[in-house]
Parts: C-alpha cells; sequence; structure tokens
C-alpha cells in the first residue's frame, strides 16, 4: 500500500478476510470513516474548507488531503469530506459553528455506504470489467474522483495510487459490487 | 483412408500434431491449425449441410465468417451449440461437430422432398398461403413454420458458460489484420498512439496468409506477417486481439468487439470466459475489413464441391488441402486463374478454366499454356452434375447475339468460381455511412466518414497487394495523427506480385437450360434464387428492401455480404432501370452470429440485478423468514411459526400486533435530509401539505403529486431544526422522488438556499408497533420523555438506543401506538436483535410486509402505486385533508384545478365489504353496478388492496370506484368465473375509525 496517498484514511478494515488476494490484485474491505455530504455556494466554500481542515477542491473530479482529511469534489456545490471515523462529532460540529452565518448543508453520510480498495497491477483491468470510464494515469491520474457505474450499480471511484483504487458503493450495493469484482478475477487465475 | 486431400507439403498446418475430431459421429484426422472446414475437406468431406427451405445438399463454399452453408453444431460439455461455421471454427482434439437441418440424416434427408415441391414455394410462399382462415394461424400454420423455420437446434440446458466483458479505450483501432490492416497498425503503433489491433480469424495475416505468389521486402508474405505482429507485440502501445469479431460501430467510434477466448481449446481452463465483450471508444478506426469474393450465379451453383476459387486458394496455401483432384475453375476475373495455378503446382488436375470473358489477358493466358491447363475463354458455366458432390459441369459459349450455345460438360470432383470482388463496407454501413457507386470498380465502396473511421484497402475496393500495404500505411499515419496529433516514420514495405487483377461480373449468367425449371442460387443460406428476385419484381417488389423482405434475400447470417450485389443486379435487370435506382440495404450489427451468452455477460442469476438486503436480512434467514421481492429489495414478507402457512403466520402476526406489540424492519424506506434556510419553503412547493408552521420536533405525513395533479408518493417528514427535515418516501419511489426534487432545484428554484442529500442506507430503521411499543423500546432510549404527552403521536426527536445515537419517530403505519427508530445502518443488526429479543419479553411478535399491508388496510392507509395508479387526485383518494387552501402554490396544484380532474364521474377510492364476510375478493377485479352485466358494459371500478382482516374477523378490501364516495351503504357487484360477488361500499376505515388507539 505504499503507494497510497500521503493520508492516513484510507486503511484496510483490520478485522476483516481480504475479498480477494491474488499476486495481481487484490480487494480489501476499508476501514469505517466519517463521510459528511457539504453542499454550499461559492461564498462559503473558503470557511468550508478552513473549518473541515483541508481546502475544499474546486476543479471537477479532483480531491485535496490534509493530515487525517480528503476532501472530494462531487459536483459544482457538492463535496464528500473524509475524516477518521471517531472525529465525526468534532468535524462535523465544527463545520457548523463556523458556517452558521452562511447557507449550507453539511449531513452525515458516514454509514450510508462501504469502501473497498482495488490494488495491484490488474486494479484498473478489473475495474473496467464494469467500469467504462478510461483509466489511463493520463486521463485519469491519481487524486480523481468521480461517480460512474459498476453494471448496474452507481459507485464513486477514487484512485489513491497509480495502481491504487478507493471503490465506494452504497451499503445494500456492496455484495452486488464486490461480489461481481472477485467473479470477475477468476480469469486471473487461470493457469 | 487418412485426409486423402491433404497435400504433401505447405500450409501453416502443424503437421507434428495430428487432432481427431468427429463430424456426425464419424471419426476423422485433421491437424493443429486446421479449421473445421479445412480437415473436412482434407477428408474428402464437402457436403455438410442441408439448405433452409428446399434441403438441398451443400458444401462449404467460403473460408470465412461469410460461409452461408456450413453451418454446424459443436457439442461440449454435453450441449450443443448451434450455428456455427465450420470455415471459424478451429479444430480441437477431440471435437465433435454435427451437420444440422437434415433428417433423419445429411446423407438421406426426407425435407428434400421440398426441392422437388420447388414450382410450390416461390417466393412469399408464407404471405400467400398461409392467410386465411385467420383462426388456422395460431393453431395450425404458425406451428408448422416454426418447426420448419430456423437451422440448427437451441441448447437445452442453462449456458454452463461464463462470459467476460471488458471496457477499453484506445486512439486508433484497427479492424482486419491483412496487408492493409497489419500495415495500418504498425504505422499507427510506431507513433505510440494507443492501438488495437482486432481479426475475427486466429491467426493475423488475413489474405497474405494464402499468398504464396508474391513477396514483401524480398520475403514470403508469411514471414513478412510473422515479423509484423513480433513488432506489434513489442510495443507497450498495442493491444493484438485475435478470433476478435469487431461486430458492432455505434455512435462517437463505440465499437463493441466479440473475443472466442476458449472456442478453440480442446480443456479450456473452466476459470476463463468462453467468450468476452470488448466495449471500445476508439478516437479513430481504421476499416480494413478487406473484400470477399461473390459467387457466380450460374444453375446449380450451390452442389457440394463447388466452392469461391479464393476459398480453394486458402485452403490449398493456408491449410494445405485441395478442395478436389480434378478441379474446374469459372472465373469472370483475374484472380481465379491464380487459384488454378497454385492447385496445378500442387499436382492438381486443373480440367479447365471457364472464363467469361472473350479475351482474357494475355499473362495469364501463357502461364495457364505453359502449366498445360485448358481454358475456355468466352464461356459460362450453364448447370453443374451430381447430387451430393459435383460430377462435372456444363459449359456453354457465349455468342454475340448474347445466347448462349452448348459448349459439352467436363467432368471435375471440384469447382471454383469468381465472380469479382466486393469489398466488405459493413462496418462503414454501421458508422451510418452512405457508400457510393463505384462504376470503375464496379462495386459499392465507402462514401464520406460519417464518425471518425476510415476504410482502407480492400474495404474501399482499393487491390494489389503494393497499394494495399501503402494504403494500410497512410491509414494508419493519419489516423494517429488525428488522435493524438504524433508522427513517426515508419519504413513502407514494398511487395512485389500479388498485383491487382481485372474482371467481374454482377448478377445471373446468361444460359440455355429452361429458365423455368433451374435454379442458381443468389443467397445460399435463404434459398434465394435468381428466379426468385426476378417474381419478387414482377408482383410489384420495386424497392431493394422490398425485394430483401419478401424473398429474403440478404437477410442471412452474412447480411448479404456475398448475395447483395448479384440480387442488386438482377433486380436492376427485371425493374430495368440503373443497380444504383434500386437502392441498397443497410448493414445492421452484429457483423456477424453473436451468442446471447455475451451480450447477458455477468448479468444472470445474483448478478442479474443487484440484489439489496437490510440489517435484519440475517436474522430473518436463520429464523425461517419468506422473503418477497420488492423492486432490488429483498424484503422479509413474512415469518411462518411452527409449520404455519403464509395465511395462518399473517392472521397470527396481525393480531399479535394489535393485541401486544410487533417489530418490523422499516430500512426500505426511502429517506432525504432536506436542509438549508429554504428547508420549509421548499417542501412547501414540493408537497401538497403546509409544512412552514410544522415546529421543530413535529412530524406531518406528507403528500406529493406529479404536475397533472396525480398522487406519486408519500410519506411522513419530520422537522429536526428550523433548517433540517427528515423526509421519508415509499420504498419504491425513493430514487424518483429524490431526483424529482433534484430536477426543480437545479431547474426551477436555484435560487433557493436548500440541498437535499439521500439518506436511505444512512439509517436502519425498526418500526416497533402495538399497544406495549412504548414498553419494549423504553430500557433501551435515552434522551426522551416518551410519555404520551411529551411525545405524542407525530414526533420526532434525536436520542440514543443502546448508547447509539438516533432519530426516534412516533409514528404509526399501522394504527397502533408505534415508535420507528432510525440508527447509523452499522448499528442495524444490533438494534434488531435487541428488539426482537425484548418484544419475545412482551410476547410480541416480529412481522413482514404482508401483515403491514393488512393492517394499514385496516386503517383505510393507502398505499401508492397498489391503491393508486397515477390517475388518482388526493380529492379521488378521499385526502383533500392533506392539501394546504392557503398555499400560494405546490407541484400539481395547477395540474388539480384542470376541468376533468374536477368534473363528476371520477373513480374514487372507497372500502368494500363482501355480504359473505369470508369471500375475498381478487385484486384487480372489475366492478359493476349490475349483478350479471351484458357483455360489453364498462366497469365500474376495481379492487386495489384485499385481504381478510384478523381484527374484523372478516375479509376487507379497497377499490376505486366511479363516483364512489357518494355510493357509500349500496351495493355493487364484482363479477367472476364463478358467479357475482355482492359487496356493500364503505368508508375505507374498517378499524378505529376514531384513532384512539394510536394516541394512547
Amino acid at each position: 500500500m505504499s503507494e497510497l496517498l500521503a493520508n492516513d484514511l484510507i486503511t484496510p478494515d483490520a478485522g476483516e478476510i481480504p475479498l480477494l488476494s491474488l499476486p495481481s490484485v487484490s480487494i480489501l474491505k476499508a476501514a469505517p470513516l466519517t463521510r459528511l455530504s457539504l453542499r454550499c455556494r461559492e461564498a462559503t466554500q473558503k470557511d468550508a474548507g478552513a473549518a473541515f481542515g483541508a481546502e475544499l477542491p474546486m476543479s471537477p473530479l479532483s480531491n485535496t488531503t490534509a493530515a487525517k482529511r480528503a476532501a472530494l469534489w462531487m459536483g459544482p456545490d457538492e463535496w464528500t469530506l473524509l475524516a477518521p471515523e471517531e472525529d465525526l462529532k468534532t468535524v462535523f460540529d465544527g463545520i457548523e459553528e463556523k458556517l452558521s452565518a452562511h447557507p449550507h448543508a453539511l449531513v452525515d453520510i458516514s454509514d450510508r455506504s462501504e469502501a473497498i480498495i482495488v490494488s495491484g497491477d490488474k486494479a484498473a483491468w478489473l475495474l473496467n470489467t464494469g467500469i467504462f470510464i478510461d483509466f489511463s494515469l493520463e486521463v485519469f491520474p491519481v487524486g480523481t474522483v468521480t461517480r460512474t457505474l459498476f453494471h448496474k450499480s452507481p459507485v464513486m471511484i477514487w484512485r489513491i495510487g497509480a495502481d491504487a483504487f478507493v471503490v465506494e458503493a452504497w451499503v445494500s450495493f456492496m455484495d452486488y459490487v464486490s461480489g461481481l469484482l472477485v467473479q470477475s478475477a477468476t480469469e486471473l487465475e487461470a493457469a | 483412408m487418412s485426409q486423402p486431400f491433404r497435400t504433401e507439403k505447405g500450409g501453416r498446418i502443424d503437421r507434428a500434431e495430428q487432432l481427431t475430431f468427429t463430424f456426425d459421429g464419424e471419426e476423422m484426422q485433421g491437424h493443429k491449425g486446421d479449421t473445421l472446414a479445412s480437415a473436412l475437406l482434407a477428408n474428402g468431406v464437402h457436403l455438410v449441410g442441408r439448405s433452409f427451405k428446399y434441403h438441398r445438399p451443400r458444401g462449404i463454399l467460403t473460408a470465412g465468417s461469410e460461409e452461408p452453408n456450413a453451418l454446424v453444431g459443436v457439442y461440449r460439455n454435453g450441449d450443443q451449440t448451434p450455428n456455427l461455421r465450420a470455415t471459424q471454427v478451429e479444430l480441437y482434439q477431440g471435437l465433435e461437430a454435427i451437420s444440422q437441418n437434415r433428417f433423419p440424416s445429411l446423407g438421406f434427408d426426407i425435407g428434400a422432398v421440398n426441392d422437388l415441391l420447388s414450382p410450390l414455394f416461390p417466393a412469399g410462399f408464407y404471405y400467400k398461403t398461409f392467410m386465411w382462415p385467420h383462426a388456422f394461424w395460431d393453431k395450425v400454420y404458425e406451428p408448422i413454420i416454426r418447426s420448419a423455420a430456423g437451422l440448427g437446434k437451441p441448447p437445452k440446458n442453462p449456458d454452463h458458460d461464463v462470459y467476460g466483458n471488458i471496457y477499453a479505450h484506445c486512439d486508433v483501432l484497427v479492424v482486419g489484420s491483412g496487408p492493409t490492416g497489419l500495415a495500418a497498425a504498425l504505422a499507427a503503433g510506431e507513433t505510440g498512439a494507443k492501438v488495437m489491433l482486432v481479426d475475427e480469424q486466429a491467426e493475423f495475416g488475413g489474405s497474405l496468409l494464402s499468398e504464396v505468389s508474391a513477396s514483401i521486402d524480398g520475403k514470403d508474405p508469411a514471414d513478412f506477417v510473422t515479423e509484423t505482429v513480433a513488432k506489434l507485440a513489442a510495443m507497450d502501445n498495442v493491444t493484438l486481439l485475435p478470433r476478435t469479431t469487431a461486430f458492432g460501430y455505434f455512435a462517437h467510434n463505440f465499437i463493441s468487439l466479440a473475443e472466442r477466448v476458449t472456442e478453440h481449446l480442446s480443456n479450456p481452463d473452466p476459470k476463463l470466459p468462453r467468450e468476452r465483450l470488448w466495449q471500445v471508444r476508439a478516437k479513430e478506426v481504421v476499416i480494413a475489413a478487406g473484400a470477399i469474393e461473390r459467387p457466380m450465379v450460374f444453375p446449380e451453383n450451390d452442389r457440394p464441391g463447388i466452392l469461391l476459387a479464393d476459398a480453394g486458394r486458402t485452403y490449398l496455401n493456408r491449410y494445405g488441402v485441395k478442395v478436389g483432384h480434378k478441379v474446374l475453375v469459372a472465373t469472370a476475373c483475374d484472380s481465379a486463374w491464380q487459384a488454378a495455378f497454385d492447385l496445378a503446382d500442387h499436382g492438381v488436375d486443373v480440367v479447365a478454366i471457364v472464363d467469361l470473358r472473350e479475351t482474357p489477358p494475355e499473362s495469364l493466358m501463357s502461364i495457364a499454356e505453359a502449366r498445360g491447363i485448358r481454358v475456355e475463354a468466352g464461356c459460362v458455366v450453364t448447370g453443374t452434375l451430381g447430387r451430393k458432390r459435383v460430377k462435372g459441369a456444363l459449359i456453354g459459349r457465349l455468342m454475340t447475339s448474347g445466347q448462349v450455345a452448348s459448349g459439352g460438360q467436363i467432368a471435375c470432383d471440384a469447382l471454383l468460381m469468381s465472380g469479382g470482388w466486393t469489398p466488405t463496407v459493413s462496418l462503414y454501413s454501421q458508422s451510418r455511412g452512405k457508400v457510393v457507386w463505384d462504376s470503375e470498380k464496379g462495386a459499392y465502396v465507402p462514401g464520406v466518414s460519417v464518425q471518425k473511421e476510415r476504410s482502407a484497402g480492400g474495404a474501399k475496393g482499393l487491390y494489389g497487394l503494393q497499394a494495399t500495404l501503402e494504403d494500410g500505411y497512410a491509414a494508419g499515419e493519419e489516423a494517429a495523427k488525428a488522435a493524438t496529433g504524433k508522427s513517426a516514420k515508419v519504413t513502407y514495405a514494398s511487395a512485389t506480385g500479388g498485383e491487382a487483377g481485372s474482371g467481374g461480373i454482377l448478377g445471373a449468367l446468361p444460359h440455355d437450360r429452361n429458365a423455368a425449371r433451374v435454379k442458381a442460387f443468389v443467397d445460399y443460406q435463404n434459398d434465394v434464387t435468381a428466379k426468385d428476385v426476378k417474381l419478387a419484381v414482377r408482383e410489384g417488389m420495386h424497392s431493394i428492401e422490398h425485394i430483401k423482405r419478401y424473398t429474403t434475400t440478404g437477410m442471412a447470417t452474412d447480411q448479404g455480404r456475398l448475395s447483395n450485389m448479384n440480387a442488386l443486379e438482377i433486380a436492376s435487370g427485371a425493374l430495368q432501370k440503373p443497380m444504383t435506382d434500386v437502392g441498397l440495404t443497410t448493414f445492421r450489427q452484429p457483423y456477424t452470429p453473436t451468442t446471447f451468452g455475451l451480450f447477458a455477460g455477468v448479468s444472470r442469476g445474483d448478478f442479474f440485478d443487484p440484489v439489496r438486503k437490510t440489517p435484519s436480512h440475517d436474522w430473518v434467514v436463520e429464523n425461517g423468514g419468506v422473503f418477497e421481492d420488492v423492486g432490488q429489495w429483498k424484503r422479509t414478507w413474512y415469518f411462518p411459526k411452527n409449520g404455519e402457512d403464509m395465511h395462518a403466520a399473517v392472521a397470527r402476526e396481525c393480531k399479535t400486533v394489535r393485541e401486544s406489540v410487533g417489530l418490523f424492519d422499516a430500512s426500505t424506506l426511502g429517506k432525504i435530509e432536506v436542509v438549508g434556510p429554504d428547508a420549509a419553503e421548499f417542501l412547501e412547493r414540493m408537497y401538497t401539505n403546509p409544512w412552514k408552521k410544522l415546529a421543530p420536533g413535529r412530524c406531518r405525513y406528507g403528500l406529493l403529486l406529479n404536475d397533472a395533479g396525480f398522487i406519486t408518493d408519500d410519506g411522513v417528514i419530520g422537522r429536526l431544526a428550523e433548517d433540517r427535515f427528515h423526509v421519508t418516501t415509499t420504498t419504491g419511489g425513493a430514487p424518483s422522488v429524490f431526483a424529482t426534487m433534484e430536477d426543480y432545484l437545479q431547474t426551477e428554484w436555484p435560487d433557493l438556499n436548500v440541498w437535499i442529500t439521500s439518506t436511505t442506507e444512512q439509517f436502519a430503521v425498526a418500526a416497533v408497533q402495538g399497544p406495549k411499543a412504548r414498553e419494549v423500546i423504553a430500557p433501551f432510549i435515552e434522551g426522551v420523555d416518551l410519555s404520551a404527552d411529551a411525545f405524542p403521536h407525530m414526533s420526532v426527536k434525536q436520542a440514543t438506543f443502546c448508547g447509539v445515537p438516533c432519530r426516534l419517530f412516533r409514528i404509526s403505519f399501522t394504527g397502533e401506538l408505534g415508535f420507528e427508530i432510525n440508527v447509523p445502518r452499522r448499528h442495524g443488526k444490533m438494534m434488531w436483535e435487541t428488539l426482537a429479543k425484548e418484544i419475545e419479553k412482551h410476547n410480541g411478535t416480529v412481522y413482514g410486509t404482508e401483515s403491514m399491508h393488512v393492517l394499514r388496510a385496516e386503517k383505510g392507509y393507502i398505499i401508492v402505486g397498489q391503491d393508486t395508479d397515477g390517475t388518482v387526485t388526493p380529492q379521488d383518494a378521499g385526502m383533500t385533508w392533506a392539501i394546504s387552501k392557503n398555499k400560494f402554490d405546490f407541484v400539481g396544484k395547477r395540474g388539480l384545478a384542470r376541468p376533468d380532474l374536477v368534473a363528476d364521474g371520477r373513480k374514487q377510492f372507497v372500502g368494500l365489504l363482501t355480504k359473505d364476510p369470508k369471500v375475498k375478493l381478487e385484486e384487480g377485479a372489475q366492478i359493476t353496478t349490475a349483478e350479471q352485466p351484458a357483455t360489453g358494459t364498462p366497469a365500474e371500478g376495481h379492487v386495489t388492496s384485499s385481504y381478510y382482516s384478523p381484527a374484523l374477523d372478516r375479509t376487507i378490501a379497497l377499490a376505486i370506484v366511479k363516483n364512489g364516495h357518494a355510493l357509500e351503504g349500496k351495493t355493487l357487484y364484482v363479477p367472476m368465473p364463478t358467479g357475482s360477488i355482492p359487496v356493500e361500499v364503505t368508508s375505507t376505515v374498517f378499524y378505529d375509525k376514531e384513532g384512539a388507539r394510536i394516541n394512547v
């Protein structure tokens, strides 16, 4: 996992057995996180970033990271803010306090989705079995984040290394997503 | 006798590796590198199938994917894949193939009687014959046609193979790997562009693999292929895909490829997919699909042993197989002569070259002479002899009058023919390009590019090895430049030999036979003859589109690649119009037949659609609950205990809820968090109800309409703070309500400072309902005074459940005292198990969706989508109380004022009680005013919900009935096959009409 972004947010869930463990690709369940959905207008964005501890990324599909913080661009007025699980209250209250005078919406979505870490030489190939995005590094560099579809499930893809991706799906879709990824990787085991 | 038609040497097969296979049970030998077709020919087998309509014996005609005759079934793992083209089936050890469309055997086929009766089966036969009487269609005609139609038998078992899918992007996609495609791929690859090279065949090289009389840079063409492929394979930016058919060209340069991954293997690793669907977005495409040879349309041109000349050459040079020992070559162009020469060089007796042209090129004549080959110039084949194998040909001499004089017979055991070449424009046509007629080439060639593609080489009617190579390099350079802006210097290879020939003929050849009695086939697979095309014209079909459908010419698996041009010429002659005025049919996807498995991909079994489970799922499985599918969700339907059936389980669950307490998983309900200073204003505009005055900590039922004024969703909405609402929607309506809200926010009210976030899956929700609900939850809840006064019906508060933060609602969908506890999803399992244990102490029950439905029906609560069908207004539903009278506007307000929505006679929501309390109505049953309505009487309405009610110990039903609200106390009827059921119209509330139970 040495290629992971310089943040300590995304870590494999300690108690979990890998969903897939091949020489060329592995799938690990990520540990729980604080996830907040932040919606606000331009005038509020600077303050929001300051309160959160990482600037809000302004260019589409990009991310910004700081120590134990990551902000992911989801739309022109929408960000997903990531922090360690135990920081939920601090982060939530901190932003609410700082933005009390500005129109905004902050919603706890920590439990809405689960994340898996797909990494290895064949990680991009494996994702491409169900995602139509071009994952070449020129087009989808490290740090790129997007919502998209994996077969019939909405997912969020965040590239945290040249060969490492975070795949998030709403909890009830995760069996489908991880199950199909594992199934599609079967051919990598062929002699 | 083993492989009597195999050459001594030559070909690309591995002579050291012998493979055993069976065809119709007969064991034969072949070699690695053979196709099933080449191996059969090596064994002297030409008869491989029976034709579609006349069951005529048919042989292998081509060496490519356009093969119309040699359709076979191949067995694997006890099942059979039908309709594979033997020319594309690679031989492997133990391959089991069967012929098709014959009974009882290939040699003796009862259906062949159709050939003798053929005067009875003209074009349009089915249209003409099976018109009357109408009633015969379903029971007689269709079953007969169905059993006679089609080739091959569908496999019986579920597909045991898996199919892969991959999305890919590239700068340049090159389709076809003949001289043009290889050159294009190399030129594009050298620039560093991302290149994909695909070819439907097992080996790259296309025509170069069967070219032995030319050289490229002084080398054998096959060696040029080997070297070029090695160069390409060494480039990281090039992906090589043999056995891969580009079968569909869609919008925005989206091309689909079918890769056959294991089809050629004797014992494929079960971990590998059988086939893989590639969905490729290419910046630029080079179509190097080449050209295919045209059959000549002469009488009996379909006998086994008659092949296209280039196929004969391919079998010889690439597969080391002689198509016969005494071969007659019939042609109208130069290229077939080379096939004759190559065969002669392998010791085959070429009995004659029959060239339609009066004066074939001198250069060819002299080579023929040197080899001692008889040449009959200005002659055509006017018929053939033999039945299961051609035995000879009738020759006719063309006279200046245009008549044909008999020129005797020539004996042969194989006949090679060439009517010239047709560029493969299928993919170009799929890309929406319009082909244009090139009179010099006598062919339709690609016109203006509609998408980012260019055809090169044979695919645009350019022939000759040097020219096609050069065109390929140029196309590759151009495509790479267009895609990436980069160029590179690539050294062009130069070819000697393989010059472009001349000549070619379209349409039916003249003959001296009785035109009414002979069959000269235009479309082999669909048994369409020259006669049929002319008949179609005589019967009024003047457009090629009509002729195609009337005769089925060009509707075979090759989509008319072999037949279209000949059919067009024949139609043009019959219509006495230039060919370009007859039109040309469009080529559509897929280019060659493609398996259903490839399209289905992973969408099967548990992965057909996401299966969404709630946090209680595992507990329910362990405790024997029965699930029902609600959209993608698995919801618990009911919990049978001690062998109960559904009726008994539901009756017990309902009774227990009303008497003590029940626990229900409500996690699937849609949840939307509406946050911002304008949150109340937004809800005012979306829902019919008023929201601004709703105090934080209170809830209200919300009704959502569409613009037309019809009910589309409902749910309870709790105000958590001045600027924060917790909205619930129906389970099925969650995505559409969210999308509708987002749509209004972005397009109508971007000025509102409010945002919505889906929290459906953020929370697990447990509903605890029944008189003892308070006692059940009390031990676990902190932070709320649960007393009726402090926390009345329709309240919401943030609290904790077992120390976990929760949103506690006091709401009810049963009419009983009820609470819904929302905890973060990860605690859902803990909450469910805690409560399930607790309710046992109170003799409570877990209950499922069926009981939930019964309990709410007893109270007359509607279920949107069951009691409403998209045409029900709040007024119809008796819910005018939910419409705020004081609001300026809300979605649907103007719709509600439409004249037809306020007119009399609308269907309204009512309750129904059958006169016999034991009779349960059918949901969906029609309702009438007359007990025995005359046939054609319109229904007054229909039953929307119907249950046995344990609380009333009788059946109850909800319905929508014309003017229903005014009919309370009246008797209506529900006519059923077993007799009319009298019902009384009642209020929709059957139980606890005062609503006392909810407020305890």
